[in-house]
Parts: structure tokens; sequence; C-alpha cells
């Protein structure tokens, strides 16, 4: 397989959340959500807690994964930042290290300009913290520690279909 | 691709229902949905035509309960069946951790099944997978049509690996929570015999 399953540890977690709880105020942006690039919903912060992030983070896959598709059909090798301009809401979804998407939902009390000038920083801070995951994942899985499924038995398997 | 998140004490698996068009991949998840309580499930999400023709996927979040203290979710997609969206289909199954073949019980419809199993196969390997390797179930869904080919007549076309499989009537929801099962169960292992590793 060419891809490495994500693991997140709690000081990961820490360390993300940081990151997008700055943004969230320097960019005075309502709501920010990192979602993995097969549609995983990884952090949130901001003040859109309670909406259907699970659905917000398939579709926003879904999406990048379509105009990534649409990128390769003209030539170009990504979209990495995509724009959707509504009537009070506006989405800034960026690409971060190839593999996260960075969604920030932002309306009248910032700009385009703002968001664009602060994700760019939070962007990088994310690369070099996902760089770091991606390289603990790989020290973890060459010394077969890098879940805790490692360990279950097939009666766990099973009990999860017993009732 | 499995997401383990120890933070929330988590752990998200993807599975993949394909087939043929009007197969019953969407009628699968329909009938899952509506049988889950809802605590266990989020909102389904259909991205389909104005004639209910799977357009994009169809989507649905799935709690299944805990192992080892973990959260187990599973995030159910189908791809669109129809010939013409290979370039959709091929985009969903990136990062898949389990693969359900949906097949058209309908004599007429066993060409369509081929091709499709075939299709399955060529665009898994563009993705750096192969079928061989990744938990898989197949389910020979509509058996309760008349047209329905004999069950071995199947068995020998599609299920040439002999992966779990399933007798289905999806609309009715006949074997359908089975193959969930089986798939999941599929994944899961395969999460434990790889150290999460792939």
């Amino acid at each position: 397989m060419i891809d490495t399953p994500l693991v997140m540890y709690d000081d990961d977690h820490r360390k993300i959340l940081a990151v997008l709880q700055r943004l969230v105020r320097d960019a005075n942006a309502k709501g920010i959500f990192l979602v993995d690039k097969n549609g995983q919903l990884v952090a949130e912060a901001g003040e859109m807690r309670g909406i259907d992030s699970t659905s917000l983070a398939s579709l926003t896959a879904g999406n990048i994964a379509a105009t990534g598709g649409l990128a390769k059909i003209i030539g170009e090798e990504e979209f990495p930042i995509h724009f959707h301009q509504g009537q009070r809401d506006n989405l800034h979804i960026t690409l971060v290290a190839g593999r996260i998407i960075l969604v920030v939902v932002f309306d009248e009390r910032s700009s385009l300009g703002l968001v664009r000038l602060r994700v760019k920083k939070a962007g990088a801070e994310l690369g070099h913290i996902f760089e770091e995951i991606r390289k603990k994942t790989e020290r973890a899985q060459a010394a077969g520690t890098a879940s805790p499924f490692a360990e279950i038995t097939d009666d766990d398997i099973d009990n999860l279909f017993s009732e | 691709m499995s997401f383990i998140n120890y933070s929330s004490r988590e752990i998200n698996c993807k599975i993949v229902y394909y087939g043929p068009g009007l197969c019953g991949k969407t009628t699968n998840l329909q009938f899952i949905y509506s049988k889950t309580s809802p605590e266990l499930k989020g909102k389904m999400i259909s991205l389909a035509t104005e004639t209910e023709r799977t357009l994009f996927f169809d989507f649905l979040p799935l709690a299944l309960g805990q192992i080892r203290g973990f959260k187990t979710r599973f995030h159910l997609y189908t791809v669109p069946g129809q010939v013409f969206y290979d370039a959709s289909r091929k985009l969903i199954l990136k990062g898949v951790d389990g693969v359900v073949f949906v097949a058209d019980s309908q004599i007429e419809r066993m060409e369509a099944n081929l091709e499709s199993v075939d299709n399955l196969k060529i665009n898994l390997k563009e993705q750096g997978y192969e079928l061989e390797k990744i938990p898989y179930v197949v389910q020979y869904n509509k058996r309760d049509l008349p047209n329905a080919a004999p069950l071995d007549e199947m068995r020998r076309l599609l299920n040439t690996m002999g992966v779990p499989d399933f007798e289905a009537c999806a609309n009715l929801g006949k074997g359908v929570f089975d193959t969930l099962k089986a798939t999941a169960k599929g994944v899961l292992t395969d999460l434990k015999r790889l150290g999460g590793g792939r």
C-alpha cells in the first residue's frame, strides 16, 4: 500500500489545536476545520461547534479530490487554494503538506485578504507538525507499535458484533 | 487508510461499496441508515442526480462500538456505478480500508458485473492497492428476482478469490448487515494483522 495510516497522539492534537485557535483569532474566523484528504475530521476550533463536521469533512475531501482530478486534466498538479463565497459566510480551503485540508469559515468580520495572509503562516506550521506525525508513525510502524489494534483478539472483534 | 486518534480515542476506517449501475449500493446504505439507532449514525449524504442516480458518492458515518477503549467508526461510501463516471470512482477509492462488491444477480447484468470487477481491480491498482490484499466481501444482490442467475454460477464468475460472500435483497434488508459485519471484521482483522500499518 502506498499510504500510511494517520496516527495522532495527544501532544500532536494539542499542538494542532493551538495553531488552529490562534488562526481563529488572527483571521477573525468563525470556525476552522482540519480534514484528512480521505475525509476524516482531524481537529476543529472556533465558534461553529455543533455543526455536522463529519459531513463537512467528507464533502470537503470529495471537493478537493474532484478539483484535484480537474487540475490534472488541464495539466496542473493540484489547486491548492479554494475560495467559496456565500451570502453571509465564506469558505477558504487550503491543502497543507499535500495531505491535510485546512478549512476556514469566515463572515463580514474578516476578509479574504486577511484569511489568506494568516492561513499562509498557519499552514506552514501545520505542515511541520504533520511532517513530524508522519515520521513518528513511520518509526512506530517499524517498531511494530503503531496501533492499539495490534494486540486485539478475534474475540474483541466478535464482541463488537455480538449484539 | 485508517485514522487512529489517541486524543479522542477513536479509530476511523473507510469502506467502499462498489458495483455496476443500479446494483443496489445506495440501497444497502439506505437500509443501514434506516435500521441504525440515531446515536450510532451521522447524516447520510447522497450526491445524486435529479433521477436519484449516484453522481459522485453516498456517505454514511457509522459507529460500531468500542474495542479496547477505542471507538470504532466506519465511513461507508458508494461509488457511482455508471460506466462513464470512472474518474469519480477512482477518487472515492483513495484511502480505502475495505471493499464490498455488490453484484446484480439478474442474469442479463452478468456482463456488467464482470466489467465492474475488472474496473475495480484496475482502479485499485492505479491507487497502489491490490484487491487480493485488502479486506473484500462480495454480495449477490436481488436474489428475490425471478431472473436471478444461479448462485453457483455467480460464485464461479465473481468470487474467484473465495472471499466471504452473501446473498441479499438490499431493498428488504436481507443480507445487508451480514455483508457490512463481514467487511468491518475484515478491516479490523487487517489492522490487527498489520499492527496498524500498511
